[in-house]
Formats: structure tokens, sequence, C-alpha cells
């Protein structure tokens, strides 16, 4: 029987060269560099370190509110409540901070508002089996709601400690940091451990690829798709944080129709929203091309900013083309 | 399987000497209920350590419901476990895995888009500064893959292989837990005579060890090769439970199958294999030098009208590929294919099937059956997808060629709107028979046909199948069993190493030691 044994081991598995799982983040990234050099090419002072800075500056909390999009995309689901939370944290924040509660209470309570509607949007989902596109319309609706209850006005902040915190900010030449960027950086580097380190993320990557295969091999499914909510949940009131201090205000109209630019920028980023497949660093390329696109309109200066819409859906047709060209090729 | 020797079981007399006094697992009146069937009625099932037990029933008796019963994947409507002599409930998979339950369920329950490691080690990863330790991780997966004699790269994405090896990729899983009690449900449907034995080489171990294990196959021979203990059940009963020595293999075939008297079971007809060709008769479908880079090299075959070619090899050997380079599963890179002596382009599976060429893919979890439909709608598919999606096909047709495919194949239950994810592995197998037959094609590319099925079905099959190729069906048949290619086939054709090494016309100094050799070797005349 030595010889099937040899056979058994030289048995051929298709190598390739390079993984096809990073195609669609690889082409995501070819698109910003193409972007960026036709902008530099075009316009002076594009690619400057002012521009640059402002880029990360305008969008941190997109980042935040995509990098929590892409757990919830990659076990298969969808959160479309994270624009209304974003705009409920950053009101919560605004008539607390008015009401005059110190920052302390202020911060982990209009935290814990979006890992609230998160888990209940979990429970929703995984234990009364509502299509997450239904359960989070609802959540959307609820916190929307709510935003208005606590002020439906412009509530302006102008806690002391909170503006300090606003202003403070790196320079290194004509480089900006600010406490927002240097947060959404973070939250992106801990999203790359969990997803990429932890028993919690290679589950929700299982989840993504086979719920019924995740399950019978004896891993806590349940958990990781309720979970999945909670951190969207969450990182969308600490977007909602980061736009209070980006606006220095609450306004319960904020964030309509953000959660689309969130998936917009997941997708382009190269998650397929089927689930179980996808990198954080993908979606973070995702959030700034979109930047860039609206950046470019704006040195254009004579289109209007519609055109922003227009190519990020182009951008979007073109990516899920791409996507299921490159997923038809697989099998 | 091909080696039919009979294997000494040198435990299995001390162990029933030596019997320990209390079983691991014991349930007792486990009934389970699905909507409309009852699965499991009353059953009882008991477990001792450092044995194989073998679970034996026909297809849809209820072996995977017990299992599932157990570890928490179905709900038990009455009846008690105990395991270790303490009552217990697991609340799932993950639950029962944690008490030192593993398990390999029916059909391959893996991740397809993670790697070798992470569908091995997850659950049990080792960690370095509270994170996953990737390298230590891959390191020991091979440690596992190994034992099971896999000799393939960790890191490298598990859908990227064939189904065997993510077979055995998820019997390593099982291995990594260090359990009591060990279930393997049909782990060999779709391994080789070598990979089988290395399995029970592991199995026998872990016996040794005191491990408890639960075994499922349709093998006889598998059975009798490894087991101590059978318990049988029938249409969702227990019918008995023997020790292996003290049941003849007749006996466990009448107990298995209910009202038959066992001279039925296992014949049969006797293929009429030299008239099948006459001599003036044109081939269906000529290859010449047909090939693909990495998957078969080059190679050239006649089929002919009313014509069984058998297609032996080892698994990995490039009979899938084959097929599929017939079927246009995949795009040959060199060479032709005529049909009719006709230049025929067959680049997609589409274009194949308006030759009428069919084929049924080993992988049926895959690529073949679709569990949200029902059983009816599942066998139609194919019949439907040849009309054309614009002329649908009547209802009054339909519904007889799919109560015609039920009968012929036993498929069981015998309800059309049963949704097929609630059938078990065995009848799924027989609707996906059943879809391609009823296309009527002119060339049927069986892949690992009986799969998973019941010995009595099998033969259903086998007959319906040299049937078919008496009305001029020409038929390809791809099996791991070398004793129903013998019996089936006309020509037999060797595949070893991605190449094709013989072709012999199966005849009477044809026998399975011949043909092993033959693969073994890969020469014609030794
Ligand atoms: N989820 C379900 N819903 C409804 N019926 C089910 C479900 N699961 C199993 N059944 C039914 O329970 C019976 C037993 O199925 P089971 O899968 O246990 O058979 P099995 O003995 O494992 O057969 P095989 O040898 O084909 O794997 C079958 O009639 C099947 O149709
Ligand atoms: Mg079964």
């Amino acid at each position: 029987m030595s010889v099937a044994t040899a056979t058994v081991s030289g048995r051929v598995t298709p190598k390739l060269s390079l993984d096809r799982r990073y195609l669609p983040v690889i082409g995501t990234v070819v698109v910003f560099l193409l972007m960026l050099l036709v902008g530099g090419v075009r316009y002076e002072n594009f690619l400057s370190p002012a521009v640059i800075s402002n880029l990360f500056i305008n969008n941190a909390h997109l980042i935040v509110l995509a990098t929590g999009m892409t757990f919830v995309i990659l076990t298969g689901g969808i959160d479309l409540s994270v624009g209304a939370v974003l705009a409920l944290s950053s009101v919560i924040t605004a008539t607390l901070l008015q009401a005059g509660i110190p920052l302390i209470i202020v911060l982990p309570v209009a935290l814990l508002a979006g890992s609230v509607i998160g888990l209940g949007m979990g429970v929703m989902i995984q234990y009364f089996e509502v299509q997450p596109f239904v359960a989070t319309l609802a959540g959307m609706f609820l916190a929307r709601g709510l935003c208005f209850i606590f002020a439906p006005q412009s509530v302006p902040i102008r806690d002391q400690g909170f503006v300090s915190l606003t202003n403070w900010g790196l320079t290194v030449g004509r480089w900006r940091l600010t406490a927002a960027v240097v947060i959404a950086l973070l939250v992106v580097v801990g999203a790359l451990w969990v997803l990429h380190r932890t028993r919690f993320g290679r589950t929700v990557y299982a989840v993504g690829g086979g719920e019924q295969s995740a399950t019978l091999m004896g891993l806590r499914v349940a958990r990781t798709k309720v979970l999945v909510y909670v951190i969207s949940g969450t990182c969308a009131s600490l977007a909602g944080i980061l736009f209070a201090m980006f606006s220095r205000s609450g306004y319960a109209l904020t964030g309509v129709g953000m959660e689309l630019d969130a998936i917009a920028a997941v997708v382009i980023g190269g998650t397929l929203l089927v689930g179980g497949m996808g990198f954080v660093a993908g979606s973070l390329v995702g959030v700034m091309v979109l930047g860039l696109i609206q950046t470019i309109i704006t040195f254009e200066g004579t289109l209007s900013s519609w055109w922003t819409k227009i190519v990020i859906g182009v951008l979007l047709l073109v990516f899920v083309i791409l996507q299921r060209i490159l997923s038809l090729r697989r099998t | 399987m091909i080696a039919s020797t009979p294997q000494q079981r040198p435990t299995a007399a001390t162990e029933a000497e030596h019997q320990p006094t209390s079983p691991i697992v014991q349930m007792s009146g486990i009934t389970v209920e699905f909507p409309g069937v009852k699965a499991l009625e009353n059953v009882d099932f008991r477990l001792f350590p450092g044995e194989v037990h073998a679970l034996m029933g026909e297809n849809g008796a209820g072996k995977s419901t017990l299992i599932k019963a157990l570890t928490g994947v179905n709900q038990i409507a009455s009846g008690s476990i105990t395991v270790n002599a303490t009552p217990i409930r697991f609340s799932g998979p993950a639950d029962a895995r944690e008490n030192g339950i593993s398990t390999v369920y029916q059909e391959v329950n893996l991740c397809t888009n993670l790697t070798v490691a992470e569908n091995i080690m997850l659950g049990s990863e080792p960690r370095r500064f509270g994170g996953l330790d990737w390298r230590s991780m891959r390191r020991q997966a091979a440690v596992f893959l190994k034992r099971m004699g896999l000799n393939i790269d960790p890191g490298s994405s598990l859908g990227s292989h064939s189904l065997a090896v993510q077979q055995l990729v998820a019997i390593s899983r099982a291995m990594v837990v260090d359990a009591k009690v060990l279930i393997l449900d049909e782990p060999t449907s779709s391994l080789d005579t070598d990979e089988v034995e290395q399995l029970f080489a592991v199995m026998r171990q872990l016996r040794e060890d005191g491990v408890a294990i639960l075994f499922v196959s349709h093998f006889l021979d598998q059975i009798y090769a490894i087991s101590d203990r059978i318990t049988i059940l029938r249409n969702g009963a227990l019918v008995e439970e023997r020790l292996t020595g003290e049941l003849p293999q007749r006996e466990l075939v009448s107990l298995m199958i209910a009202g038959t008297s066992d001279a039925t079971v296992g014949q049969v007809i006797e293929r009429n294999v030299v008239s099948a060709r006459k001599s003036d008769a044109k081939p269906l479908l000529q290859a010449v030098g047909l090939g693909r880079k990495g998957a078969v090299q080059p190679f050239d075959l006649e089929l002919y009208p009313g014509e069984v070619i058998g297609m032996a090899g080892l698994l990995g050997s490039g009979r899938t590929e084959l097929a599929r380079l017939l079927y246009g599963a995949d795009k040959a890179d060199e060479g032709s294919i005529q049909l009719h002596g006709v230049q025929a382009k067959l680049r997609t599976p589409r274009q194949a099937l308006g030759h009428k060429i069919a084929y049924t893919s080993e992988d049926r979890k895959g690529e073949g059956v679709i569990g949200d439909l029902s059983v009816a709608e599942n066998i139609i598919l194919g019949l439907q997808a040849a009309r054309g999606w614009t002329r649908p096909l009547p209802a009054t047709k339909a519904a007889q060629v799919v109560d015609a495919y039920i009968k012929a194949l036993g498929v069981r239950p015998a309800n059309p709107q049963a949704l097929l994810k609630n059938l078990s592995g065995g009848n799924q197998q027989k609707v996906l028979l059943a879809r391609w037959l009823a296309t009527a094609p002119k060339l049927l590319l069986l892949d690992e046909p009986t799969r998973g099925i019941d010995i009595g079905a099998k033969t259903e099959i086998m007959n319906l199948v040299s049937e078919l190729a008496e009305q001029g069906m020409s038929v390809v048949f791809i099996s791991a069993e070398l004793e129903e290619v013998l019996r089936l086939s006309d020509r037999i054709v060797v595949m070893r190493d991605h190449t094709k090494v013989a072709e012999i016309p199966s005849s009477q100094d044809v026998d399975v030691p011949r043909l092993i050799e033959i693969i073994a070797t890969g020469e014609e005349n030794t």
C-alpha cells in the first residue's frame, strides 16, 4: 500500500501565485493610488500634506463606521442603523454636556447607547430570526426618533474639556493629526487584531463562510452573531462622538444616509456582501477612496457636489461586478 | 471497498470477555420528532470506552439523527442521555465538544473560506500574547494532517482542496480535542482504501487508549474490519444491538432491510457485456489529445452508445478532472472533442447539456442539491434547464417523472414536497441522481453516484444504470469501489497521477486484485 500513500501526498493542489482573497483589496488600493496620481497631475497642491491630512480629519467618523460595518457584513449581515445611531450619540453627548454633566460620565453613556441598540438588534436577528435588514431598519427608526426626543434643534457644545479634546492635535511640519483621527486609526488597528488574532474574529469569518458548518464545528455562532451588531453599534456611537468633536454640536438630523456611505466604503474595500471574505484594511481604503472623490470634486470647483454621489455609484457598480467576476472564477 | 480481505480484530474477543461494566454514553428511550416525521422512536443506544461501535441502517433510518440528538443539534422529544452516568443535555456541538465528545458530521461541515489550519485548530487554537499564534497553529495542524496521511499546506484555503481531502481535514479536526468519545458519521464515504486504512489505524490506536468510537458507514467490509459492536436501526426504531463477531454479514443485512429475504439483497443483474457494442457502431464521443494543465495529461477516449465505461484509480488520480473536461465544467487547454464524428465545442456545462451530456458531481453539497427546494423541484431542475426556462414543464408530466424516480430509487420519505435539506444524506444523493437521469441524456457521467447510499439502494441504482445502457445510453461510471466498476463496465479506464495509463476491456480474467495491480503500477502488461 506504499504506492498509494505516495500518491496521496503527491496530490496536486492548485497553487496560486497570489491569494485570490487579496485581489479586491489590491484593486481598491490601485484605484486609490490612480486617483491620487490623477489629482496630483491635474491640480496644484493636491498632493500636499494639508489635503491628505484633511482627508483623514474629514472622514474619521466614517472610518469608524465602516470598521464596525465590516464585522457585520463579514457575517453576511447588514446594519442600516449606524447613521441614526451616530446622530443619537452626538445628540446625547451635546445635551448631557449642556446639562452640565461631567465629560467622564457623558462619553460612556453616549457610547453605551449604541452598544445597547446593537445588542437589541443582534438579539432580534439571532433569537427571533428577524432579517438583519428589517431588524436594523427598525433600529434606525428607533434611534432617529430618540434623537428628536432629546433635542429637536441643534445643540452647541461648549464644555471646556470637550473643546480642549477637540482642539488637541499633532502637527509635524504641515501634517496634522486630530484626536479624532488618532482614535479612528486605533479602532482600525484594534479591529484588525480582533478579526485576525482572536477566535471571535475567525468565527466572524467562519459564520460568513457557512453558518451551519460553523455551528457544527462547535464554534460559538449565536454569540458571535449578536456581538457583531454590538460592535457595529458601539462603533457607530463612537463615530457620533467623533462627529460631535468635528462639528462641535449635536444635531438630530446628522448622518442621514451615512449608513449607505459606510456600506459603500466596505464594498468598495473588497468585502463580499454575502460574507466570509474581506478585510478591515480594505474598508479603510474604501473610505479614503470616497473621501478622495469628494476632494477631487472640490478641487474641480465647477462641478456640483452631487457628482460625488454619481462617481460613488459608478465605482460601486464597477467593484461589485469585479467581485462577481472573481467569485465566478473561483467556482 | 477494494480490499475485501477480512481484517483480524485482535481486540474484539477480549473486549467481549471483560466488557467494561459501565457505558460512557447511554441513551435511553430517545424520540426525535420533526414536523410530520418521527425520525426516532424510543431508541436505546450505549457506547463503551475502548470499543468501536457501528451504527447501521438504511438511508433515512435515523443514524445521523441519533448522533445529532446526542450532541444537542436536534431537540429530543423524550428520553434521557447520560454521560459517565450523569444525566446531561448538550446545548449544541460546542457544548458537546467541550465535554469531550468530538464529532465528524455527515457531509463535510467546514468553512471553505478559511485556511486548512483554521478549520482544524479553531476552538483549540494556540495563543501567544493573548492572540492566535498563526505559526504554531499551522505547525500543529500539519501534525494532525500528517497523522491522517495528508501532506498539504496548512496555510492553503480549504476550498481549494478536493472533497476527499476536506473529509480528511474534518477528521483531523475531530482528533484535536482530547475526546473520550469520537463520533464519525460516514467519514469514509469519499475516501479511498488507503486513506480508510490510515483512518482505521488511527481509530485502532484511539481504541487502545480507551476512546469510545461511534462509526457509521454503508460499507460492510469496513464495519467488519473495525467494529466490535453493532447497533441496527430501521425506520427510526432500534432493531438490535449485537457483538460484531457474533453477527454474520447476511443476518446483518436482513436485520437492516425490512421484509426482504437476504438472498435478494446485493443481487445485481449480470451485465451482458460482450454484446453491448456492435462491430459497426460509431462512437458517440471521441476525445483526441484532450488535456488540461495540472489536471489531466492529454488522453484519447472513445465512448460508444450502450456502453458503460468504468473509471478506476485512486482519489486525486484525475478521474473527476477527466469527467469535468468531457462535461465542459473545466476548459481543456489542448485537444478536441468530436460528437458523432463532428467537431464540438464543449466549453460550458450548458453547451454540454445541449448535447445531452449530463454530469452528477461527487460533491453533492457544494455543487449539486438545493436544500431549500423540494424533492420534486430538485428532480425537475435538470429537465427544465434542458427545455429552456421559457417552456415550463406541464405539471402532470412533472409529477409523473418525479413519482417515477422517487419509486425507482426508493427515495424516502416518498413525499415530493419535502424540502431536500430535511432528507438524509443518502436520500439526497438519490434525488441528485434522479435529476440527471430524468433528462434522459445520451451520455451520463456519474462521479461516485453511490456515495453514502445503502447497500439495497446501491443495487437498485446499478441495475438502473445498466438498464439505461441497454437502451442505448453511454455511461461513464466513476467509483472508488472496484467491484462496482468491474461488475458494471464494458471497458475500464485506469487513471494514475493525472494520466490515463490503461484502457482494458472488462473480461473474465480481470478481477479486483488485477485491477489494483494496474492502478498501483500503471502498467497493463506484467
Ligand atoms: N431537519 C429535518 N426535518 C425533517 N425531517 C428530517 C430532518 N432531519 C432528518 N429528517 C428525517 O429523519 C429521518 C432520518 O434521517 P437521518 O439523516 O438520521 O438518516 P440516516 O440514517 O443518517 O440516513 P443516511 O444513511 O442516508 O445518512 C429521515 O426520514 C429524514 O428525512
Ligand atoms: Mg446520515
